[in-house]
């Protein structure tokens, strides 16, 4: 019978396999950052190990890095910054530090680097690593303890996921993002709809759009519980790596994209669970609730608890509504912010910016809000800066910032106040992700730049004409 | 890691689904470099309001967390297991963890036991109506008991194993080591590395 993807980016990368126990399954690169590391640094010298393979591994500094400076005025941000540092001087890790071009979120830089590729193994201390599945790479987030072990070995002792295809057929219509994509598959399939599986996003829908979007899409696997997503290496998957610093030049090249071609589900190929979407039935997509799955149509109103099924769902969007602030039945479009947030590892990248600068060229952030881009990496802010889409940002009174995770999590100085309300293009919504008390509407950069203008939930479509 | 055989303690009923890893511990407590110290910061938004289950003193001491389902969905921050443990929990109970958390807890040795929904509600009834009751944990029958209620749960024979022995992976890996390098020596060499390009 044939194999998925998953499959055989898995069958390819194991060391040994033994009835009764996890397979052993070698990482090709392995992605670190200062948040969930320093104890898998203490636990190597404590055990007195070394690094096994440096050159498969990166460093960067972004969860807690603020995005206005380019030093770090926390003591304790600084001290685990600074931890980061001299661990990977210790180990011999290249590390990209505030400042350094190439500096960013790591799942921005990663790709940016040309050193995710299809076919690999990819793995980092955070669950977003997924995003790299975009790549047709097997990629997923890890804890520290498992750091440790790839620091080590680099490898980990794995069971075999089951694979599941969800399916998109038709097109997205013009106006509507990958953003809203994924956040209506996940109001459909639930926040542990995909737990346990690998999933592989297909269809007409997934061919048609660019590695940007394929990454939002893999990047949010993991809110609908699935340890990885993926996406089948193609022209366009090519052609975004083709003459990348990390990519393989000359003959390599050639041998590269002959050995991807092959990265495809077969025919005949089985997955263990199957979910089908109409692109052409999506909308522009809001959350309203305090998980990802909590979500509705920017046409709809907020939903009424009554109306769902009483027990765990209800309860939980009673606790929601309550912490939300919200009232069953109010218009989406009537939800007033006091906050936009731009960027993340989901929406930080170039077509992020450029999408939502469109819709900003020539406009006023509504009096009161609060907007802030902050790109997913250095690369990312100089590009836009090349193209002048700071100064758009700028002239509509959006904060314009250094690159990091930011108020994505809510680690550096970038915080909602209790109460404040946000329109977010991040990926969780839960209490208090973005500060303590702060209240999250997942959104796409579009509705994101738009809602800016009006200060409430809004799509550029509803905006007047400049 | 401490091996793991049987646990014995009361538990204390957490009646939320999808409790994810921003309540579990917060992203201002990540900025610890230890290992240890997590335990304040547990629940700690949640744990302001006196009314919250952890606050209540028929549940202090109590080391059998039991809670809705898809315990763990979030980030993989495995400070929340960190957390959990250093507040005095050896055992979760749920209907259904996320992944990472999974991962997580079974490489620290806090044991996820998974429930069907109707005996995670017996369990969590029984102890909301009798706080006192005392769950005992059989690592190596793979059964929960407390009061009548006896259940079995699912866990593979490799991880069990490694639990009772206490045994770190790392080490049981390194084992591995020549096939590991025989690995190595068969990858293509055009796959990246991560030294700077000039
Ligand atoms: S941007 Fe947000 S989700 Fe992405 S890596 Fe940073 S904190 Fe995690």
């Amino acid at each position: 019978m044939g194999r998925t993807l998953a499959e055989k980016v898995w069958d390819a990368h194991v060391v040994r396999q033994v009835d009764g126990e996890p397979d052993l399954i070698y990482i090709d690169l392995h992605l670190v950052h200062e948040v969930t590391s320093p104890q898998a640094f203490d636990g190597l010298r404590l055990a007195g190990r070394g690094v096994r393979r440096p050159e498969l591994t990166v460093a960067t500094e972004d969860h807690n890095v603020p995005t206005d400076a380019l030093t770090i005025s926390d003591p304790v941000s600084l001290r685990q910054v600074e931890t980061l540092r001299s661990n990977c001087q210790e180990f011999g890790i290249p590390l990209y530090s505030m400042g350094n071009a190439s500096q960013g979120i790591v799942h921005v830089i990663g790709p940016q680097l040309g050193v995710t590729q299809p076919g690999m193994t990819i793995v980092c201390g955070d669950s977003h690593t997924s995003t790299h599945g975009a790549f047709g790479a097997l990629a997923f987030g890890i804890g520290t303890s498992e750091v440790e072990h790839v620091l080590a070995t680099q490898t980990l002792p794995l069971a075999r996921p089951r694979t599941m295809a969800v399916t998109v057929e038709g097109r997205l219509q013009p106006g509507v993002s990958s953003k809203d994509l994924v956040l209506a598959l996940i109001a459909q399939v639930g926040t542990g709809g995909g737990q346990g599986h690998v999933v592989e996003y297909r269809g007409e829908a997934v061919r048609a759009l660019s590695m940007e979007s394929r990454m939002t899409v893999c990047n949010m696997s993991i809110e609908w519980g699935a340890r990885a997503g993926m996406i089948a290496p193609d022209e366009t998957t090519y052609a975004y790596l083709s003459g990348r610093p990390h990519a393989p030049q000359g003959p390599d090249w050639a041998a590269a994209v002959a050995a991807w071609e092959r990265l495809h589900t077969d025919q005949d190929a089985r997955y263990d669970k199957e979910v089908f979407l109409d692109a052409s039935a999506v909308t522009p997509f809001v959350t309203w609730g305090t998980n990802p799955g909590q979500g509705v149509a920017l046409d709809a109103a907020v939903p009424d608890p009554a109306a769902l099924p009483a027990g765990g769902e209800r309860d939980a969007a009673l606790r929601a509504l309550a912490y939300m602030g919200l009232t069953p039945g109010t218009p989406m479009r009537e939800i007033a912010v006091d906050t936009v947030f731009l960027g993340s590892c989901t929406n930080g990248r170039m077509e992020d910016l450029r999408a939502a600068a469109d819709v900003v060229r020539g406009r006023r952030v509504a009096k009161g809000v609060r907007a802030l881009v902050v790109p997913g990496s250095m690369l990312v802010k100089l590009q836009a800066e090349q193209e002048g889409l700071d100064t758009v940002f700028r002239e509509a009174g959006f904060d314009w910032r250094n690159a990091g995770c930011s108020m994505c999590l809510g680690m550096n100085p970038d915080t909602l106040a209790p109460g404040e309300r946000s329109a977010s293009t991040s990926n969780r919504n839960f209490e208090g992700r973005q500060g303590r008390g702060g209240r999250t509407h997942l959104v796409s950069p579009e509705v994101a730049a738009a809602t800016a203008i009006t200060g409430r939930l809004s799509a550029p479509a509803d905006l007047q004409e400049v | 890691m401490d091996a793991f055989s049987t646990h014995v303690g009361r538990a204390v009923p957490l009646r939320r689904s999808d409790v994810d890893t921003d309540q579990i511990i917060p992203s201002d407590w990540l900025k610890r470099v230890e290992r240890t110290g997590f335990g304040a910061g547990l629940f700690s938004e949640w744990r302001e309001d006196p009314a919250f289950v952890l606050n209540q003193e028929q549940y202090a001491g109590a080391s059998v967390l039991v809670a809705g389902e898809n315990f763990g969905t979030g980030s993989s921050r495995e400070h929340a297991v960190w957390a959990l443990q250093d507040h005095g929990f050896r055992v979760v109970v749920s209907e259904r963890f996320a992944d990472i958390f999974r991962g997580n807890s079974l490489k620290g040795g806090l044991l996820p036991v998974q429930l069907p929904a109707g005996e995670v509600e017996a369990l969590m009834s029984l102890v909301e109506s009798d706080p006192s009751t005392l769950v005992t944990v059989d690592l190596a029958a793979r059964t929960l008991q407390a009061g009548d209620l006896v259940a079995a749960f699912p866990l593979d024979d490799f991880t069990q194993w490694r639990l009772l022995q206490g045994l770190d992976d790392i080490a049981l890996t390194l084992l591995q080591d020549e096939d590991i390098s025989a690995y190595e020596v068969k990858r293509p060499a055009r796959m990246p590395s991560t030294r700077p390009v000039a």
